[in-house]
C-alpha cells in the first residue's frame, strides 16, 4: 500500500472540508473494495476520510412509513435490524446475502452505493424501491442516481448520509452468486411497493443495475412466478464473461425474478 | 497404551497453532533486516531490451536494484528439473533455461527480472513500480493447441515444437489388439483443469549472509529443506552445502507448491550477500497466483475396451500435459512416471499404452500439486469405467468387481507392483454407508421436488512413498527416495526424534511421537520431534507424495530397532540377566517373570554416565537409521458422492461423500481422517469450482479470490470417512500414506455422480452452474432442433 493519510472527522462538516483539502482524498465508508484496491496499488488516494465516526451516520430508524438508514450502517447491522425486517424484510434478507460474514461486518449500505458495482446488491434493492439517497447537501431519487457502472449521480466530494426507504407492500431479492466474490452473477429485486411493480436485476447488465420492462409489465398484470413464464429475457446488453456468459445470464434473470416473487 | 499406535492422540502442535503462537518465516525478524520486491514482467513473452532502475534506485529507503546479468555474472546456475525424461525416440527431455531473474527474454507474466531490496517492504514496492523496463513484444502461445501448431512462436531455443518431451510406457501393439477384439470400446476426451496450490501461508524466504564467516542462512518456507539445500548448492551455486543452513520453521500448507526452490529464494540468498543485508521477501496473494507453480492441465483422448463380459481388453492413452514456460524441479516427472504407472487403477488390465507430449506454453510453470499425475490418471481411469458402465447398460460397481484384482502382489503392465488390498471390501463398506440401496427412491423424492439426483463412484488405487531410489535413478530421478531419522534418548530418559520428513500440517509431532511412545511404552509428551532445520537435523528428503509415514516413520523404527537392542544389552547387563528376558513396558525396562526391573529413565542415565556398561560397549543412545523402501505403497479406496442438480441454474449440491479408504495401518485415526477431510474437500475445488484461466494474451483472469474459487465450507457436506486396514508388507509398520488420497479419488466421483444425475458423461471439470446447465441443455435438445 502506498503512503496514505487517514482522517476520522466527528462531523460532515469536518469531513468535507478534509475531502477538499485532501491529496486525491477519498471517503471510507467501509473499505471492503476501496483498502483490497489500495493493497493492490490500483488506487493510491494521498488521504483517507473516515466517515464512521460522524455523529448520525450509523443507525436505522423509521419516520412513519419511511425507512431510515445511516450511510454508515454496516450490512450485518441492516440484516439483523428488527425494524427493518418489518419494513421491508426482502431488504434485511438481501443485506445478509452480501459477501461473507467479514464483509458484512465492516461493508456499510452507503459505501456500497457510492461504489456502485455493477454486481453489488444494495443497488437492485434501492432502485426498485424508488429510494432516496440522501447527501450533505441533497436528496437524490435512486432512478437519477445509478448511472451506469461503478458511475452515479453524486459530485466530486458529496458524501452519501443516509437511505429513504418507503414501505413497500411485497419485495424480495433472490441472488445467484458468482461462486468467487460472492457478488451477483445475477440478482434481481422484485418490489410492489409506492413507485408501482418493479423488477431490477444486478450482475447481468454491462451497465450495470436496470430494470426490466417485460418483467414489470408481466408482474403488473398478476403477481406471481407463473406469469413470469412467457416473458422474453433478451441477452442484449448483458455481460458474457468468464463467471457466465450473455444468455446464461438471460436464463438466470428470469430464474430469480420467478424465485423472488415466490418469496415476496 | 493411550497415546500410542491407533490412538486418536490431540495434536501436540496444535495448542501452537491455535493460539497464535506458529513462528512462520514471516513471523522471523532478523538484525538490519530489509526487503525485496520483485520486478515482473507484464507481458507473457516478450525480449528484455534494457533495464533502467536509476529513477528506483533514488527512491527513499532503496538500498539496491539488482538485474539478471549481474546474477548471471556471479555465477548463479540456471534452475533445473530434476527428473531426466527421454522421449520414445531415445533423445533426452528439451530443457530450457530458466535463470531466477531473466537476462534475455521473459515467458510468462510474473517472470522476475529484477529484484529492489529496500529498507521497508513498502519501499521496496514502491519503488519495484519505478524500475523502467524496456520490452520488445513477441507472440504468446498460452494454450497447449497454439503452442503445438506449426509454425508457433517457440518459447525456448532448444525446444522445437515447443515439445519436452514425447514418451510412453506400455506395449501398444498389445493394446490396439486388445481394443481390437473388443465388443465394446468407449472413448473419451478429457481435460484435467489447472489448478493454483493456494497454502493458507504464501512462499517466504529471509537470507543472511555472514561475511566473516562466508556462511548463508536461509529461512524459508521448504516442504524440504535439505533438498532445498543441495540445489542451492550443487545447481545455484549459491554457496557449498556446509556454508548454507536452510531453515523451514512452521511452514502453513504445501500440497507441493512448496517443494521446488523458486527464484525469489536465490534471489534473496544472493541479494544477501550483494547488500550485506538480510532479505526478507514474503509473497503477497496475487503473486502466489502468479508464480506458485500450479498443478494438472491436461488434455488427454482415451480409448478403453471390453469384452463381452464386461472384462477390460485394452487401455489406450493418449495425454498433452502442458508444463508452462519452465521446467520446474520435478515437473517432468509428474505427468509420466507419476501418472502413466496408475493406469491399471484397481483393475486386472493386461494391454495398456500411454503416450505423454509435454509443451512449454507462455504460462507459469507447472508441477507436483497434492497427487501429482496420480489424481490425473485416477480422474482418467474412473471416467471411463463410469462411462463405459452405461454405454453397456452395467451397474457401475459390477463393472468394476467384475475387473478387479484379487491377489496380492499384482504385477501390472506399467511398472507397479501392487502390495496389498482388498479392494471388493471397500467397495461394499461404501456401498453400505453410502445406503447405495436406497438410492432409486432418494432419486424419486428429489424429482417429485424438481431436482436431478446423481450417484457416482471412484475406486481408486494411488501410491506413496516413491521408491525404491535404485528405481527411480534408472527412471531418470536426480535424488534418492530414502529417508533418515536418529532416535535420541536424553539422560532423563526423554527422546527427540530427528527426522528428514517436514510438517506443514500434517501433524508429524504427534504422530511421529505415537509410533515412539508405543514402542518404548512411555508417554507421548516425553517425545520431542525436530525437523525442518539442516544444522540440526541429518540429511533427509523432506515430505511430498505421501512418504512420511511409509518412508519417514520407517526409518524411526530402524532407528529404534538400534536403540532397542543397546537397551537390552544395558539392561541385561545391570539386572544380571539374559538379555531375550528383557521387556520393555510400562515405563520400565524388566526381566520377564521376576521383579527385577530399571525404570526406562534409569537405562538412559546408565547409558550417559557409563560406570557400569557392558564391556566395550560406548556410552550414550543415540541411533541412525536411513530407509529406502522396497516399493511404493498402494493405498486405494472406494468413494461414492451423491448430488442434486438444480436444473434451472444448473447448480450441484453434494448432498453425500462416502469413502472408504484403507491406507493399511492406521497411526493416528483423528489426524488420518482430518488428512481425508481436506483431500476431498481439495478434489471437490478440482471438480466444481476451481481453475486457473490465462487469455490468448497469457494474462492471468484468476490472479485473485475473486475470480479462483477456492471450495467454502458451506461448499462441502460431513464426511462419511470408513477404514479398512490391509497393511503394507513394504514397510514395517504397515503404513499405506494417507495425503493425497482424498485429492486423488474425489474428482472423478463427483463428476460421475453429477452426469448421473443430468444424463450426460459430457461434462468437463469444473462442472460450475453454468457448465452443468449447459450439459443440461445439449443433452436434452432434441437432435433436429434449430
Amino acid at each position: 500500500m502506498y503512503p496514505v493519510k487517514y482522517h476520522k472527522p466527528d462531523t460532515i462538516d469536518d469531513a468535507v472540508a478534509a475531502l477538499a483539502a485532501g491529496n486525491e482524498a477519498l471517503v471510507l465508508a467501509g473499505g471492503q473494495t476501496l483498502l483490497a484496491t489500495m493493497k493492490q496499488h490500483l488506487a493510491s488516494p494521498g488521504d483517507l476520510v473516515d466517515i464512521r465516526g460522524i455523529k448520525g451516520m450509523v443507525g436505522i430508524r423509521t419516520e412513519s412509513d419511511t425507512l431510515i438508514i445511516g450511510a454508515a450502517t454496516t450490512h450485518a447491522e441492516v440484516a439483523g435490524s428488527d425494524v427493518v425486517r418489518k419494513h421491508c424484510p426482502g431488504l434485511a434478507a438481501l443485506a445478509n446475502g452480501i459477501g461473507d460474514r467479514a464483509v458484512r461486518n465492516m461493508g456499510t449500505i452507503g459505501g456500497s452505493l457510492a461504489n456502485n458495482d455493477p454486481a453489488a446488491c444494495y443497488p437492485a434493492a434501492m432502485l426498485a424501491l424508488g429510494a432516496t439517497i440522501v447527501t450533505n447537501t441533497r436528496q437524490i431519487s435512486a432512478d437519477d442516481y445509478f448511472q451506469g457502472m461503478f458511475t452515479t449521480a453524486l459530485d466530486e466530494g458529496e458524501i452519501i448520509t443516509a437511505v429513504h426507504v418507503e414501505k413497500p407492500a411485497k419485495a424480495a431479492y433472490a441472488k445467484f452468486a458468482q461462486a468467487a466474490s460472492l457478488f451477483a452473477l445475477v440478482g434481481v429485486f422484485v418490489a410492489d411497493g409506492p413507485h408501482g411493480v418493479r423488477v431490477t436485476v444486478t450482475g447481468a447488465g454491462e451497465d450495470g443495475v436496470f430494470r426490466h420492462e417485460g418483467l414489470e409489465a408481466a408482474l403488473s398484470s398478476s403477481w406471481s412466478a407463473e406469469a413470469l413464464d412467457g416473458v422474453e429475457v433478451s441477452e442484449e446488453g448483458l455481460n458474457s464473461d468468464m463467471h457466465g456468459s450473455a444468455d446464461y445470464r438471460a436464463h438466470l434473470i428470469k430464474v430469480m425474478a420467478k424465485r423472488a416473487v415466490a418469496a415476496a | 497404551m493411550s497415546s500410542g499406535i491407533g490412538k486418536s492422540v490431540k495434536r501436540k502442535e496444535d495448542k501452537r497453532f491455535t493460539t497464535g503462537k506458529g513462528r512462520y518465516t514471516d513471523d522471523h525478524r532478523m538484525d538490519n533486516q530489509a526487503y525485496a520486491a520483485f520486478v515482473r514482467s507484464p507481458h507473457a513473452h516478450a525480449r528484455v531490451k534494457s533495464i533502467d532502475a536509476a529513477a528506483a534506485r533514488a527512491m527513499e529507503g532503496v538500498i539496491d536494484v539488482l538485474d539478471g546479468h549481474q546474477l548471471t555474472g556471479d555465477g548463479i546456475g540456471n534452475i533445473i528439473c530434476g527428473w531426466a525424461i527421454t522421449s520414445k525416440d531415445g533423445s533426452p527431455m528439451n530443457m530450457g533455461a530458466w535463470s531466477a531473474l531473466a537476462t534475455e527474454k521473459v515467458r510468462y507474466v510474473g517472470d522476475a527480472v529484477a529484484v529492489v531490496i529496500a529498507e521497508t517492504q513498502s519501499q521496496a514496492r514502491i519503488a519495484a513500480e519505478a524500475v523502467e523496463v524496456d520490452y520488445e513484444e513477441l507472440p504468446v502461445v498460452a494454450h497447449v493447441a497454439d503452442a503445438m501448431k506449426d509454425g508457433a512462436v517457440q518459447i525456448h531455443d532448444n525446444a522445437p515444437g515447443n515439445q519436452i518431451y514425447d514418451w510412453e510406457l506400455g506395449d501398444e501393439a498389445a493394446t490396439d489388439a486388445g481394443l481390437k477384439a473388443a465388443a465394446h470400446v468407449t472413448t473419451l476426451d478429457i481435460t484435467n483443469n489447472r489448478l493454483s496450490p493456494n497454502p493458507m501461508e504464501p512462499r517466504a524466504a529471509i537470507a543472511t549472509y555472514d561475511d566473516a564467516e562466508e556462511h548463508y542462512t536461509l529461512y524459508t518456507t521448504s516442504q524440504n529443506p535439505h533438498v532445498a539445500r543441495l540445489v542451492l548448492s550443487a545447481f545455484y551455486n549459491v554457496a557449498p552445502e556446509h556454508k548454507l543452513r536452510v531453515i523451514a520453521p512452521d511452514v502453513g500448507g504445501g500440497f507441493g507448491a512448496k517443494i521446488y526452490i523458486y527464484p525469489e529464494e536465490i534471489t534473496c540468498l544472493w541479494a544477501s550477500m550483494k547488500t550485506n543485508r538480510s532479505v526478507k521477501w514474503t509473497s503477497d496473494r496475487s503473486e502466489a497466483f502468479l508464480t506458485d507453480a500450479h498443478g494438472r492441465d491436461h488434455v488427454t483422448h482415451a480409448q478403453m475396451g471390453f469384452d463381452k463380459d464386461g472384462k477390460i481388453t485394452g487401455f489406450k492413452v493418449d495425454t498433452i500435459a502442458n508444463l508452462g514456460a519452465y521446467m520446474s524441479l520435478f515437473s517432468s516427472s509428474v505427468p509420466t512416471y507419476l501418472y502413466a504407472p496408475l493406469m491399471s487403477g484397481q483393475y486386472d488390465i493386461q494391454n495398456i499404452h500411454c503416450n505423454v507430449r509435454a509443451i512449454y506454453t507462455n504460462t507459469a510453470p507447472v508441477d507436483a500439486y497434492r497427487g501429482a499425475g496420480r489424481p490425473e490418471a485416477t480422474y482418467l481411469v474412473e471416467r471411463m469405467m463410469e462411462s463405459a458402465a452405461r454405454e453397456m447398460d452395467m451397474d457401475p460397481a459390477e463393472l468394476r468387481r467384475r475387473n478387479f484384482i484379487h491377489e496380492f502382489p499384482h504385477q501390472t503392465p506399467v511398472l507397479m507392483q501392487y502390495d496389498a488390498g482388498d479392494f471388493p471390501k471397500i467397495l461394499e463398506l461404501a456401498q453400505e454407508a453410502a445406503d447405495v440401496a436406497g438410492f432409486p427412491a432418494r432419486r424419486a423424492e428429489a424429482e417429485k421436488r424438481g431436482k436431478l439426483r446423481g450417484l457416482g463412484y471412484s475406486t481408486f488405487i494411488e501410491a506413496c512413498g516413491l521408491a525404491p531410489s535404485k528405481a527411480a535413478g534408472s527412471l531418470g530421478a536426480g535424488v534418492g527416495l530414502w529417508e533418515s531419522a536418529e532416535v535420541r534418548v536424553n539422560p532423563v530418559g526423554t527422546i527427540e526424534i530427528l527426522t528428514g520428513s517436514h510438517s506443514h500440517g500434517q501433524g508429524h509431532e504427534t504422530t511421529f511421537a505415537q509410533i515412539v511412545a508405543d514402542r518404548f511404552d512411555i508417554p507421548v509428551e516425553t517425545v520431542q520431534i525436530v525437523h525442518g532445520d539442516t544444522d540440526k537435523v541429518q540429511f533427509g528428503m523432506g515430505t511430498y507424495g505421501s512418504r512420511s509415514a511409509p518412508v519417514g516413520m520407517s526409518a524411526v523404527v530402524k532407528a529404534m530397532d538400534k536403540v532397542e537392542a543397546k537397551v537390552r544389552k544395558i539392561a541385561a547387563h545391570t539386572l544380571e540377566a539374559s538379555e531375550d528376558d528383557i521387556v520393555i513396558e510400562g515405563g520400565q525396562v524388566k526381566v520377564a517373570g521376576t521383579d527385577k526391573a530399571m525404570a526406562w529413565h534409569e537405562v538412559g542415565l546408565a547409558a550417559y554416565v557409563a560406570h557400569n556398561l557392558p564391556d566395550g560397549m560406548e556410552p550414550g543412545l543415540k541411533e541412525t537409521a536411513f530407509f529406502d523402501p522396497v516399493n511404493f505403497s498402494f493405498p486405494s479406496g472406494a468413494f461414492i458422492c451423491e448430488v442434486e442438480v438444480d436444473p434451472d441454474t444448473g447448480q450441484t449440491k453434494i448432498i453425500k461423500f462416502t469413502s472408504a479408504d484403507d491406507f493399511g495401518t492406521i497411526i493416528n485415526p483423528m489426524i488420518v481422517e482430518g488428512q481425508v477431510h481436506g483431500g476431498v474437500t481439495q478434489g471437490i475445488g478440482q471438480a466444481l469450482l476451481e481453475q486457473v484461466i490465462y487469455d490468448e494474451d497469457g494474462q492471468l483472469l484468476t490472479g485473485s479470490y475473486m475470480d479462483y474459487t477456492m471450495p467454502r465450507a458451506a461448499d462441502v457436506p460431513f464426511f462419511d470417512v470408513q477404514h479398512h486396514e490391509t497393511p503394507s508388507p513394504n514397510n514395517p509398520l504397515g503404513v499405506k500414506g494417507c495425503g493425497e488420497a482424498g485429492a486423488i479419488g474425489a474428482p472423478p466421483a463427483v463428476i460421475n455422480a453429477i452426469t448421473d444425475a443430468i444424463g450426460t458423461n459430457d461434462l468437463a471439470m469444473p462442472a460450475t452452474p453454468q457448465a452443468v446447465w449447459r450439459a443440461l441443455r445439449a443433452a436434452s435438445k432434441p437432435i433436429a432442433a434449430e
